[in-house]
């Protein structure tokens, strides 16, 4: 019997395990998919944000505020790439002008530090390469660039070092109320007890509450696609860069990457299809156009990478975030659109909070283990990086040329207490192959480097999720060839 | 206390291994390859086709046969060798001092080497998906045509049955008779531009001979498969290269190999501070391939994209040779002023670059080469040689000229000597 089961290990499920993970209990996570981090986690803008988008009062405003100061703190507690850019909202005509100045009020009303309004000509003298046409601008120095999977990663890997229980490619199939109280989950594993049950399963929570009970909110998936530049477009801007949120949504931005790239997107299309993460001519030129709005010289030809992600939309206008009335003991962390990154640390928290408040003893373990330290060669010091190769020589073998991750660093990855097992798991954790050759060299490299530790053939390594197999057998073998007449 | 050399050579392909055989013919002692791969060689060694050496050897060799020419040149020298090298940046020596060379490997570890002179020998990457914003899902199953090659014929794996290619790229043209050969069904390879960007004999050897369609004026609007590659979607395009809707077809099939072009690979030179030209996307050169940076030379497809790797090989002996007249003359006269302004050569009406971008004075003495591509298909035309006054220099006749073919001419020293630079090479079309 688990005191929780958390469905769900993207960020929000990472971050309510982390959470879980100081106090002396059995806790499971559950993933349906082949690794964590790995569906609205890994696809979005990769931004902190400061927290004056919400309407004061909701739940997205207190935990977006909370959520950016605990989310930077975890960050360099436990060796994320994050950096506070601050960030900027652009008006483009004086009729948007008022807009920002709701902005500002409602961050000053939500408890956001430091909001300025600029006048265009400031805005420009902070960010050089804004359009002339910007008239004005609200600063948030608190805003920041983070790696959203990486963050993810963290938090869960700290959980499982610290005893959380993890179990990949374990999707839930059915979940019914114990006899004795809590619930039964099924999976194709076998099934599970559970005390309390948290419902963190991201774009599908409503499917996967509505295997307990029916739900009483729609899911309404949303689309949202990018580009991803070369790091020679990385200085373009220094912060994040928004637009006055129009009807579309909240607008293009236009940010560096914590990685050093140039981040542009997203647009915002409803999709049936959950897993349809396509990019479309149509978004794609929509994204751009309105990011050459806000930044009119970027060139697109530096352009590495595009792909979109699926926003968890729902009918409601706030996060979803309560006790099943008729099964007290499930909890839905549901309905976590933006800001959803920034917010999961402030949800992880309240998730805790709400399951001491519903009887499950929180008693601190003594030997929480609160800190992570990850190699990146690239970043080391000329010094650093020899005593690195003297210590393990491996670390002296470049594999990704583009970003310079070293044969060491994928092993770490292979090797981490939530090891990698596909190129694309290898990528999200030390990021070979995310630079602008796109594991055209790196690829067949790390596929063999996977294979060997695996102790498997190189054609049982998946790019990414089951069913995305790269490579079907061997070539021609040297049997006899076949003689004719 | 750094390791001193009189030549460092970056890169162990085609280009460095011939720079670096030139410059120990020349009577350079201290030379070092530094090559990241475990051995010399480069991209030659995947390429397991014939048709290379025609002009280098005199005979149709393989690329690794190719390679293992200079690897055994190389040999007889006592050039160093360091494999399985990564070179992480040049530091550039600035008046006479040498520059500096930060390189990692397991055995050596963190090394900071100095050289007189460089030569940059890195080669080029090839353009991915997100470099043209193919729509669609993503995938496993789309592969660049030479990471394809890669496992094919360096680790022996197969990347999948059903197979459509975009881009008309000499790889692409390979892979596409290569891939059929081990029983993989292409079903065809789709090219945006009118023509195709490959060699006339690869079109023949690889498509035709064995029925694949080539779909000129076409492109890939859609990949469709959330796991693997189940569908892509070609379009015809229009003259402004975008797609016209209701020409579309769907191929079945698991694969997506991309042959849209190879991007010289200048990341380091670039943190060197050496002059790139943006057409070319490689350092801009003088005739003996020195880069903006005195010393620092560079040659093979680090410079620009070559066809022919036998180009690739001249190219190189000339920077190998420059090079060590570089740090001859360097220790002749220690601090030797750099030569006099140079000679602009300028790409003009259907040219998209020339190497080199400019010539010492002293090459028009001597006379100069120019390499360049055209940007049409034209079948007879003129190559015109014109100076600052619009006089005419020099002009070939030409029946074919092709995008996907590196054009060459020869200015000899009389021509120059009565230009008024700067130099544009222009084509100028003849009606039949």
């Amino acid at each position: 019997m688990y005191d929780v089961v958390i469905i769900g290990c993207g960020v929000v499920g990472a971050a309510t395990a982390y959470r879980l993970a100081r106090y002396d209990l059995r806790t499971l996570v559950l993933e349906a998919n082949n690794d964590v981090a790995n569906a609205t986690t890994k696809a979005n803008s990769a931004i902190l944000h400061a927290g004056y988008d919400p309407e004061p009062g909701t739940k997205m405003a207190a935990l977006n505020v909370e959520g950016n100061r605990m989310a930077i703190e975890i960050c360099r507690r436990l060796d994320v790439p994050v950096k506070q850019t601050g960030s900027l909202v652009l008006a483009f005509t004086p009729e948007q002008l008022p807009h920002l100045q709701t902005l500002y009020d409602r961050g000053t009303a939500n408890g956001v530090p430091g909001l300025q309004l600029l006048s265009g000509d400031e805005a420009r003298a902070l960010e050089p390469n804004l359009s002339t046409e910007v008239c004005g601008a609200l600063l948030a120095p608190t805003a920041a660039v983070v790696d959203p999977w990486g963050f993810a990663l963290a938090m869960i890997e700290t959980a499982v070092r610290n005893g959380v229980e993890l179990h990949r490619s374990a999707p839930v199939t059915a979940i019914r109320a114990g006899e004795g109280g809590g619930f039964v989950l099924a999976t194709p594993q076998g099934e599970v007890e559970t005390r309390f049950v948290i419902n963190a399963a991201g774009v599908n929570a409503d499917r996967v509450h509505a295997l307990l009970e029916p739900v009483d909110w729609r899911m309404q998936p949303s689309r949202g696609e990018y580009y991803l530049l070369d790091k020679s477009e990385g200085g373009r801007v220094g912060r994040v860069i928004f637009q006055c949120p129009g009807p579309e949504g909240k607008g293009v931005l236009v940010a560096p990457t914590v990685h050093g790239n140039l981040i542009v997107g997203p647009n915002a299309e409803p999709v049936t299809d959950r897993r349809d993460l396509g990019n479309t001519a149509a978004g794609l030129a929509f994204v751009k156009a309105r990011a050459m709005q806000s930044v009119p010289s970027i060139r697109f030809g530096e352009n590495i990478r595009n792909f979109s992600g699926i926003r968890a939309n729902t009918d409601r206008d706030d996060f979803l975030i309560g006790w099943s009335k008729a099964y007290p003991g499930f909890l839905d962390l549901a309905g976590i659109k933006s800001p959803g990154l920034t917010s999961a640390p402030a949800i992880g928290k309240l998730a805790a909070d709400m399951l001491g408040e519903a009887g499950l003893p929180l008693t601190e373990k003594p030997d929480f283990l609160d800190e992570r330290h990850v190699v990146r060669f690239r970043y080391a010091t000329p010094e650093q990086k020899a005593a690195l190769i003297a210590k393990d020589p491996r670390y002296g073998r470049v594999i990704c040329r583009c970003e310079t991750i070293t044969e060491g660093e994928i092993l770490d990855a292979i090797h981490s207490p939530v090891p990698a097992t596909t190129v694309n798991g290898v990528k999200r954790r030390c990021n070979a192959g995310m630079g602008r050759c796109q594991g055209g060299f790196c690829g067949p490299r790390v596929q063999a480097i996977l294979a060997r530790e695996l102790g498997v053939s190189p054609t049982e390594i998946l790019m990414d999720q089951a069913g995305s197999w790269v490579l079907c057998g061997e070539t021609k073998q040297t049997e006899e060839v076949p003689t004719h007449g | 206390m750094a390791e001193t050399y009189q030549l460092i050579v970056i890169g162990g392909g085609p280009a460095g291994l011939a720079a670096a055989c030139k410059a120990w013919e020349q009577g350079l002692r201290r030379v070092l390859v530094l090559e990241r791969d475990c051995e010399l060689g480069g991209i030659l060694n995947q390429c397991i086709h014939n048709g290379f050496g025609l002009h280098r050897f005199g005979e149709e060799l393989t690329g690794p046969e190719y390679a293992g020419r200079y690897i055994a040149m190389l040999a007889e020298t006592g050039v160093e060798v360091r494999l399985d090298t990564m070179v992480l940046q040049l530091v550039p020596g600035r008046d006479g001092h040498p520059h500096e060379v930060h390189a990692v490997n397991g055995k050596q570890g963190y090394q900071v080497l100095q050289a007189q002179a460089v030569v940059l020998a890195m080669g080029c990457r090839e353009r991915t998906r997100g470099a043209i914003s193919i729509p669609g899902e993503r995938p496993s199953g789309i592969f660049t045509a030479g990471a394809a090659q890669r496992f094919l014929n360096i680790e022996g794996y197969m990347v999948g049955r059903r197979v459509v290619i975009l881009g008309s790229g000499d790889i692409g043209l390979i892979m596409a008779r290569r891939m059929t050969l081990e029983g993989a069904k292409v079903l065809a390879c789709v090219e945006l531009m009118p023509y195709s960007g490959g060699l006339t004999r690869n079109i023949v050897q690889c498509l035709q001979d064995y029925n694949i369609p080539l779909y000129l004026s076409h492109t890939v609007t859609d990949i469709r498969g959330h796991d693997r590659v189940e569908q892509v979607v070609v379009s015809r395009v229009g003259p402004d290269r975008q797609p016209i809707p209701g020409t579309e077809m769907v191929f079945d099939c698991d694969t997506l190999l991309l042959s849209v072009g190879l991007i010289p690979e200048n990341e380091l030179s670039r943190g060197a501070g050496v002059e790139i030209d943006p057409r070319t996307r490689g350092p801009v050169v003088a005739e003996n391939r020195e880069t903006s940076i005195p010393g620092i030379f560079a040659c093979g497809n680090v410079l620009h994209v070559h066809d022919l790797v036998d180009f690739v090989s001249a190219e190189s002996e000339r920077a190998g040779a420059a090079a060590a007249q570089y740090v001859q003359a360097q220790d002749a006269a220690p601090g030797a002023p750099a030569p006099a302004a140079a000679i602009p050569v300028q790409a003009g009406e259907g040219v998209s670059y020339t190497v080199p971008q400019h010539l010492h004075p002293a090459a028009l003495a001597a006379g100069a080469e120019l390499f360049f591509r055209v940007r049409r298909v034209t079948k007879t035309a003129n190559i015109l040689v014109e100076d600052a006054n619009g006089a005419r220099v020099a002009k070939f006749a030409r029946t074919h000229l092709a995008p996907g073919e590196m054009e060459n001419i020869t200015l000899p020293a009389a021509l120059l000597a009565r230009a008024t630079p700067p130099l544009t090479v222009r084509i100028e079309e003849v009606q039949a």
